[in-house]
């Protein structure tokens, strides 16, 4: 598809809108409709978009599989890593009062790193998804190459 | 820190180091990070149990208070299946090493990672107090199972994976339904405030599907007769050592869920009235003990035969349950407990046999007892207690499902149970026979033993199902305090 000037025009003008708009859910989930899940989403689909204009490998450099991989265990370590600090300041797990002094910024503090850890993870496991079918396509057009050349 | 606080690292340990497993690399590290967790779930979920036999635990979850937050209630019921789970994947990790090297011979960090996973879920399952928190956790240990049987290196095993896939979802499916009528009716997802609110609205069309639908769903999960279509192929294909874990694990758990939702969500005035769920399930628990040991009975695939009698053993649960007396239900948590038992060491055993001689085909079995004795050996002393001879585990739990039987008068059931064991006794027996009444065959290979890294914790199992068979005071008493808790006031005992 790279080759369609529109398509190519038109996705260099949405991909900073999209990831844009993933970081706007991101950011205002503790206090509005939104959250890391669908945060996630939208900002894989972001990346998905450039993938299919400019390929795979391309997409690919700008964040390798083995990144992902990493990227979707850490971000829930971070996710439990703040339920545990609940617990080590002497509260419950995913308790966040004890985390900060005014209430209100101890729970603001709370949802918003755990809710980035589950964008991370989301956004990173789609994209895996994504790329482990994309590279099933790759790898069976290589084999029907194969086919037609004896 | 005190007992409740430490009750929910049970699941959280298994649950956070999935995550740092996943990452390690190699396959030493990786298991070596998964034992050590599933260890430390099982000590918290061994010391938690005496504490629960005494009064319910509660830990709220962010520390928001019960109906409104997410709880962890834990009480002798579900201390008790959470130490079963977690000391028998403890137990499945010594045996596993060896065996997973063979089938798994890529880096094992995400195999590992998912067998957590799937740990963490069935504890959950068990510990959680709230009614959606379940089908959460249901998910969560479903998905990594699918994808763990899917690793078996037979590739049938993706088939099973699928099937399994498909109807576990159907299975949760019903589930969410029946959850979704209840919260509908009442306005509450916590089990305890769901069970005091129930009594105004039982009448009414929508709790009486909710019951249907969960017990449907759950029927699936722990494929009760006509629903255990996935379980054969899954538990024949999968890798040995997902195997000996699921067999030990996964159906137990939601028996216990079934449980749950019958006696203390629904109160079996309610549940066993408005339903017939008595004849029900005693009729379902009948058909599966006869349907499994008679397909059992004619297996050539030693695997499918243990998982056709996972299928029986179930019948034996759920009959135990179909009684609604206290001694019912304590046979049915002996037996919950006592099969897990059994059953881990015999697929422990057929394992070890599939590793030396890499088949599973009893033909392939003929003359196996002179050049492996101790793997054999272990074999036919697992199969006495799946039989139920004195001094087993197994003999302990029957008796108890027999007195329950004899408690209502129904002899019959007492007939029908030892027919069964009859019918357990022939294919063991079928096995004992190929190993060691027949010589081998010239153009089957000689093998040697197993190596002791197998052969250690299979004895280890065998040993239990003695020891268990012999001391029933843990056992019984604890199985005993499950059924009361579940007949007597439930979930209402004071939280600290």
């Amino acid at each position: 598809m790279s080759e369609n000037g529109i398509l190519r025009v038109v996705a260099r003008f949405l991909i900073p809108l999209i990831m844009l708009f993933g970081l706007y859910i991101q950011f205002h989930g503790e206090y509005s409709p939104g959250g890391g899940f669908q945060a996630g989403v939208v900002f894989a689909a972001g990346w998905i978009l450039f993938a299919l204009i400019y390929g795979l490998e391309n997409a690919l450099k700008v964040i390798s599989q083995r990144a992902m991989y990493v990227l979707a265990a850490a971000g829930v370590l971070l996710y439990a890593a703040v339920g545990l600090l609940g617990v080590a300041m002497g509260g419950r797990y995913l308790d966040f009062y004890p985390l900060l002094e005014s209430p209100h910024a101890a729970q603001q503090f709370g949802i918003i790193t755990v809710e980035f850890g589950v964008g991370v993870t989301v956004a990173t496991v789609v994209m895996l998804i994504y790329t482990m079918f994309a590279r099933r396509k790759s790898e069976w057009e290589a084999i029907l190459k194969e086919g037609d050349e004896p | 820190m005190n007992i409740v606080d430490l009750m929910p690292f049970s699941v959280l340990v298994p649950l956070i180091a999935s995550a740092i497993v996943a990452l390690l690399p190699g396959r030493t590290l990786p298991w070596a990070v998964t034992f050590l967790a599933a260890l430390i779930s099982a000590i918290i979920a061994a010391l938690t149990l005496p504490a629960a036999t005494e009064v319910t635990l509660s830990y709220p979850f962010g520390n928001w208070p019960p109906p409104i937050g997410i709880e962890y209630r834990v009480d002798a019921a579900n201390a008790f299946v959470a130490l079963l789970v977690s000391s028998m994947a403890s137990l499945a990790l010594l045996w596993a090493r060896t065996s997973v090297n063979r089938e798994v011979p890529r880096r094992q960090g995400p195999f590992y990672a998912l067998f957590l996973l799937a740990l963490a879920g069935l504890l959950g399952i068990t510990m959680t107090g709230d009614a959606f928190n379940v089908f959460v956790f249901l998910e969560i240990s479903s998905l990594a199972t699918y994808a763990l049987v899917a690793y078996g290196s037979d590739r049938r095993a993706l088939l099973a994976a699928f099937r399994y896939l498909i109807m576990g979802t159907i299975g949760a499916t019903f589930l969410l339904i029946g959850i979704a009528f209840l919260y509908m009716m009442t306005g509450t997802l916590n089990m305890a405030d769901m069970a005091e609110r129930l009594p105004e609205v039982r009448d009414t069309r929508a709790v009486r599907a909710a019951l249907a639908f969960i017990i449907v769903g759950l029927g699936l999960k722990l494929a009760l007769l006509p629903l255990h279509l996935w379980l054969p192929n899954a538990y024949a294909y999968a890798p040995n050592f997902v195997t000996v874990f699921l067999a030990g694990t996964a159906t137990k758990v939601a028996l216990y869920v079934m449980l749950r939702f019958i006696f203390t969500v629904f109160a079996p005035d309610y549940s066993f009235v408005v339903l017939p769920l008595a004849t029900v399930l005693m009729v379902l628990a009948v058909a599966g003990m006869f349907a499994g040991s008679w397909v059992a009975m004619f297996q050539v695939h030693l695997k499918r035969m243990l998982a056709y009698s996972s299928v029986a053993q179930v019948g034996y649960m759920v009959l135990g349950v179909s009684l609604v007396t206290t001694a019912g239900l304590t046979a049915a948590f002996l037996h919950l407990f006592n099969h897990a038992l059994i059953k881990t060491a015999l697929f422990m055993a057929i394992g070890t046999v599939m590793y030396q001689t890499n088949s599973i085909k009893i033909d392939d079995l003929r003359g196996l007892g002179r050049q492996m004795p101790w793997t054999m050996t272990a074999f036919a002393l697992a199969g006495l207690s799946i039989i139920g001879v004195p001094t087993t585990a197994g003999f302990i739990s029957k008796w108890y499902l027999i007195l329950a039987a004899i408690d209502v008068q129904a002899w019959w059931l007492v007939g029908l149970i030892v027919l069964t064991s009859m019918m357990a006794v022939v294919y063991i027996w079928r096995v004992v026979e190929a190993a060691w009444m027949t010589k081998r065959p010239a153009d089957l290979p000689t093998v040697r033993e197993a190596p002791l890294s197998l052969l250690l914790p299979t004895w280890l199992l065998v040993a239990l199902n003695f020891y268990f068979g012999l001391d029933t005071r843990l056992t019984v008493g604890a199985a005993s305090a499950a059924a009361d808790v579940m007949l007597g006031a439930g979930l209402g005992g004071a939280a600290p």
